[in-house]
């Protein structure tokens, strides 16, 4: 078991994907469930036949904040997306005032960077997605 | 069965000191100053305790250092770290370490100076995890944040809703002489008040203080050769669902719903017996999610619930009768505080905020992000 789980390095590998401006999530193989954020194995199962695999990008937002700051310092958001794969993570929506992010939007991630640390960000996606 | 000694067990001494500001005194003298306190209102000396369950938010050795600092050579130390719902925790080890006759006088303590230290709220050194860290959500108030723009969407909780909880806190508060921030507070002062991550402004967010907190537990047929009338131990439960806010999987449903119920059953009682509740108002969303989850209405109706003066002095149930998190103290971690608040009331000296009549009383911890909640139930002696 342990020499199986040796090779499996999920904070490093979400990372390097991330710093080339890619955004994969994990897929176990033998049962298709997505795991986010990046684990050793399926919380609750525990298979670790884990792959990493381009999400559809869209999902929707769960819930959302404005992180209020004293000026000239800007305001931002802070949301959690569900992706339509079935996982939730924090991101923010920019793109928008971010007092303007409502639940239930429909969003669309790509990668950017958030104060020069690379990060998956989401805009609205727009009619029909 | 349970398997929780109900009414074995009992707090015989509690105690706090310093809430509020005090400049120039260290942790773990504030802790010490409660734990004598305890002690003293115990009918004990230090030496007489031979378990130390101790919590000092910066010291990760504090398990050693408190003993120490006593002068006690403990039989068992415990120091579960859960933030603001350790102690309930503690107590809850601390029966089944009594009742199985592996100790005989619990101290459980707790002590911080972040106000006068730091002058912010104490972060106490997690593991970084830039699953979150990246997005700079300002923790803990974005994480509540999160929840009460969910519960608001959900079930049409309105800011003023969560301004009601505070505004009953601060009327808790007047009648208590301990408490920090007394003066008056109104729904337009909450609502105007500087926006910190929306919906949620500073207040309806908890104070800064420095405080400290001790309560000494017995086997009941020691305690009944104690000074104070024990408030006994009538059930203790804890429950942990998840640590980031992003890995909570209903925003508006906390652990405590399964702490409370497993408490309850221990106890031998449900929410309506409850005389007092102390429930854990880190934030003011936070009274609402735990009267819910706790049983004392239906999921969603919290907001509802503490409308009109619902659970300021006067209204349908007595909730945080100290002036809670929001008025009263909130020294990084209040857990312990709800205890001895509970404890004050069943022994009928809270003074001008007494319950009358009160047999039964509820105190709740909530510790991280509504991360670990915690559930003590205690009684006099007429619920045994």
């Amino acid at each position: 078991m342990t020499e199986k789980l040796a090779g499996i390095h999920p904070d490093h590998d979400f990372a390097a994907f991330l710093a080339k401006g890619r955004f994969l999530i994990q897929r176990s193989r033998s049962t298709g469930t997505y795991v986010y954020y990046p684990r050793v194995a399926v919380p609750g199962t525990g298979e670790t036949d884990l792959e990493w695999v381009e999400p559809s990008g869209l999902g929707t937002v769960y819930s959302t904040t404005v992180v209020r700051n004293k000026p000239p310092v800007p305001h931002y958001n802070v949301a959690l997306i569900d992706l339509d794969e079935g996982v939730r993570m924090m991101s923010r929506v920019v793109g928008i005032d971010p007092s303007e992010v409502t639940i239930g939007q429909r969003v669309r991630a790509r990668v950017d960077a958030i104060d020069g640390t690379p990060a998956v960000v989401f805009e609205l996606a727009g009619e029909g997605a | 069965m349970t398997g929780f000694p109900r009414g074995r067990t009992a707090i015989v001494g509690a105690a706090t000191y310093g809430i509020g500001a005090t400049p120039g005194e260290s942790a773990i003298e504030l802790l010490a100053k409660a734990s004598l306190a305890a002690i003293a209102d115990a009918g004990m000396v230090p030496s007489q305790i031979d378990a130390v369950f101790s919590m000092l938010p910066q010291d990760p050795f504090c398990a050693h250092a408190v003993p120490e600092y006593l002068g006690i050579r403990p039989k068992l130390i415990e120091s579960t770290r859960t933030g603001g719902s350790a102690f309930q925790i503690h107590a809850m080890w601390a029966a089944l370490a009594l009742d199985a006759g592996l100790c005989d006088a619990v101290l459980i303590c707790y002590g911080s100076n972040q106000r006068s230290a730091s002058g912010g709220l104490v972060t106490s050194g997690a593991a970084p995890f830039p699953y979150e860290q990246t997005y700079k959500p300002r923790n803990p108030p974005s994480a509540y944040a999160l929840a009460a723009a969910r519960h608001m969407h959900e079930y049409g909780t309105t800011r003023e809703h969560l301004a009601q909880v505070a505004v009953a806190a601060r009327q808790w508060a007047q009648l208590n002489p301990d408490a920090f921030m007394r003066d008056p507070l109104s729904i337009d002062d909450v609502l105007g008040a500087r926006m910190v991550s929306d919906p949620l402004t500073v207040r309806d967010c908890c104070l800064v203080t420095d405080g400290a907190a001790a309560v000494v537990m017995t086997r009941a047929d020691r305690a009944r050769d104690t000074p104070a009338p024990p408030a006994y131990l009538l059930g203790a439960a804890c429950a942990t669902w998840h640590k980031s806010i992003l890995a909570m999987e209903d925003l508006t449903v906390t652990a405590a719903s399964e702490a409370g119920a497993r408490a309850y059953a221990q106890a031998g009682c449900g929410p309506s017996d409850i005389d007092v509740l102390e429930v854990y108002d880190a934030f003011t969303i936070n009274t609402i999610l735990f009267l819910e989850d706790l049983g004392f209405c239906p999921k969603g109706e919290g907001g509802r619930f503490v409308a009109d003066g619902g659970i300021a002095p006067g209204g349908r149930l007595p909730v945080n009768t100290n002036g809670g998190g929001l008025s009263c103290v909130h020294p990084g971690m209040y857990g312990l505080f709800t205890m001895v608040e509970a404890v004050t009331q069943l022994r009928g000296a809270a003074g001008a905020r007494q319950v009358h009549g009160a047999d039964l009383a509820l105190a709740h911890g909530n510790g991280g992000t509504l991360s670990s909640q915690s559930v003590a139930i205690f009684g006099t002696a007429a619920t045994l």
